[in-house]
């Protein structure tokens, strides 16, 4: 008795500690992305505009073209025409003419391999990353991010969401005296609306998310079978240790 | 017809005999097995805390059997580590549930070493006569560590990096040889191709020789005095007229088919992380480490996988390097001496006096909280409580001679409940 009491305030003390601290996070909130990969038509999307506006720069050098068009249900003339541009072969992975050393220099910073960018940073991190550029003069690129200060990377979607500034509170609104944002306020409108340029990014989040980890449909599906054979097995593992323990008493 | 066949099991069961006295002329089989199984009597009334054992032998040859398949495509050489485990996750077939299982599997080990640990103190397994089988226990689990820590480097990713950096500098705070002893650690003045390729020959040979032999000398050391039970009872100071324990039933049949079944119930909670959540929330994979090991950039936040963090976050709680290295330290091996420490006859935590039930909570509640601290970034409230931990886990190591002989323990009754 007494010792399922200290488990009790044991409970209670680590899980108010663990409250506590998370409750003491201020600031700026991640929306959630909302990502599902198992959504092929999103994938399909994503997978176009990744070729379109992020392959030139970053590679994703683990992911095969053949494989991306098994598990998106693309054949290879819908891979030749959508996805592969230049000349390559189906079993090539993705990666670009980018060379590490000229990027370095033209951006300061060689543009990241993405192919687990979304197992690294989160899929919440990366949808509100491409949704939170902003203009900003003082920056290399005219742009800056919200939720990476002084980010290398341009705005490179900016044409479909339009230009933007961000408004941030006086000095010294928080505790460390550090201006908190406010609101963003369009400048001149892109070719999508909000809700439109949100489904853009969901799924080029999808399909970042599914590169990390291309396995992750298969994984689940196998998943259910193996727990439902191991329960099958336990069953009958159970009737055989009743029936082993018998004439133990 | 029924003859015919009645025939032909009689001869089978013939050559089966005569094989089985040939090799026993040559090789004690029938004994072995006699003495680790069908006359190997362990106490009827184990409760779940006794499945750890079990367990953590098969998570032990699950370890082996997935990581002789990973060396299969593993390659270890700093500039293709990283890649080989992706090649291992996207191209090999089945590569990625062998990985998650091995990745999935280090954590599994903790976990149930761990409670197999908890479990000796709850029921003074490690008292006489099963000192040896505590120390021997002991030397797994530092072989364990070291296996830990030695494998963690090998995907090559930024936390494995920097992680292994922190802790092989760590030696670096011994006086005089310190930064040689570093270096040779390294073989290197950084963590580099030269550190992953003696890390890989450790994690791969080494070690895993070590834990085997030793797990082998634990269970024959075990099996040697026999098992402790939840009541804390030498069951073979009562035995019947054919000489077998009052309380005692044979490993097999009779535990062999309960371990079945706890071995089931295991499987099913280790599959539902190796398929639906193998990063566990970035505790078994930290995210970090999807990112490849970068010399010029830590990570954000380093910190150890969690089952070290409770050290961890000793070592931290200490102003001065090496003091803080010396108190880690000093943490990891105490429990070595426990059989030494603990002054009171009775075994079982069921007939022990409150004041060792309050001393064993407070040590869990200190070791826990003290893990959870391991993996919080450093702030003053926390290094504060990481301080407290620390004194409450010491102490109830230094203080047990004393609380344990002014314990007063209730009678003990003759025979298991």
């Amino acid at each position: 008795m007494k010792s399922k009491a200290a488990l009790f305030v044991f409970c209670v003390a680590f899980g108010s500690a663990v409250l506590a601290q998370h409750a003491g996070d201020g600031g700026l909130h991640l929306e959630p992305a909302n990502t599902d990969v198992s959504d092929t038509a999103s994938l399909q999307r994503g997978a176009k505009y990744f070729v379109n506006y992020c392959l030139g720069c970053h590679s994703a050098q683990y992911v095969r073209y053949n494989r991306l068009g098994a598990d998106l249900d693309l054949t290879e003339a819908q891979l030749v025409e959508n996805i592969m541009f230049t000349g390559e072969r189906p079993f090539d992975t993705m990666t670009n003419a980018m060379n590490p050393v000229d990027a370095a220099r033209w951006f300061g910073v060689a543009p990241p391999d993405l192919s687990l960018i979304s197992r690294s940073r989160g899929t919440d991190y990366l949808y509100n990353f491409l949704r939170g550029f902003y203009k900003d003069e003082s920056a290399l690129s005219g742009t800056n991010n919200l939720w990476l200060a002084n980010t290398a990377m341009p705005h490179v979607l900016w044409e479909l969401q339009g230009i933007r500034t961000a408004v941030f509170s006086e000095p010294g609104a928080d505790a460390a005296g550090l201006p908190q944002f406010e609101h963003f306020e369009p400048v001149s409108p892109g070719t999508l609306n909000e809700e439109e340029y949100d489904e853009l990014v969901r799924d080029i989040v999808t399909f970042l998310d599914y590169i990390g980890e291309p396995m992750q449909l298969e994984r689940r599906a196998l998943g259910v079978r193996v727990i439902g054979f191991l329960l099958i097995f336990l069953l009958i593992a159970y009737m055989l240790k009743r029936e082993v323990w018998k004439d133990v008493h | 017809m029924a003859t015919i066949q009645h025939d032909v099991v009689n001869r089978l069961g013939r050559n089966f005999s005569a094989l089985t006295s040939w090799i026993d002329e040559r090789f004690p089989m029938t004994k072995l097995i006699k003495e680790h199984a069908t006359e190997y009597y362990a106490s009827k009334n184990f409760n779940f805390w006794y499945g750890f054992g079990v367990l953590a032998t098969v998570v032990l040859v699950l370890q082996i059997v997935t990581g002789i398949l990973l060396t299969m495509n593993y390659k270890p050489s700093a500039a293709e580590a990283f890649a080989s485990v992706e090649y291992i996750m996207r191209d090999v077939d089945w590569g990625w549930l062998i990985r998650y299982l091995h990745s999935t599997g280090a954590s599994a080990f903790f976990i149930v070493v761990y409670l197999h640990m908890f479990r000796a103190m709850m029921y003074g397994s490690y008292k006489k006569p099963r000192e040896l089988i505590w120390l021997i226990g002991m030397a797994i689990y530092l072989c364990m560590m070291a296996e830990g820590f030695f494998g963690y480097l090998l995907p090559w990713g930024n936390m494995s990096y920097w992680g292994a950096q922190v802790i092989v500098s760590l030696f670096g705070a011994v006086p005089v040889i310190g930064e040689g002893l570093a270096e040779w650690i390294r073989g290197d003045f950084y963590i580099s191709d030269i550190t992953l390729n003696r890390f890989f020959a450790f994690h791969v040979i080494a070690v895993p020789l070590m834990l085997v032999l030793l797990v082998v000398v634990h269970i024959m050391a075990l099996h040697e005095v026999g098992s402790n039970n939840p009541d804390g009872i030498e069951i073979k100071e009562r035995k019947g007229p054919d000489g077998v324990p009052l309380d005692g039933v044979a490993f097999h049949p009779y535990h062999t088919t309960k371990d079945l079944v706890i071995i089931l119930v295991f499987a099913i909670l280790f599959s539902a992380v190796v398929f639906f959540a193998p990063e566990m929330g970035g505790y078994f994979l930290e995210h970090a480490n999807f990112d490849p090991a970068n010399t010029l950039q830590t990570p954000e936040h380093i910190a150890p996988v969690w089952y070290f963090t409770p050290f961890y976050a000793i070592l931290r709680a200490v102003p001065n390097k090496l003091l803080g290295v010396v108190l880690m330290g000093l943490a990891v091996v105490l429990p070595i001496f426990l059989p030494w420490l603990d002054r009171c006859k009775v075994k079982s935590i069921r007939y022990r006096g409150w004041i060792f039930k309050v001393a064993l909570w407070t040590f869990v509640f200190s070791f826990l909280f003290l893990g959870y601290l391991g993996l919080q970034p450093v702030s003053d409230t926390f290094t504060m409580l990481a301080r407290v931990f620390t004194f409450t886990y010491f102490s109830f190591f230094v203080l047990m001679p004393f609380y344990t002989s002014w314990e007063k323990p209730k009678p003990v009754p003759d025979r298991v409940t």
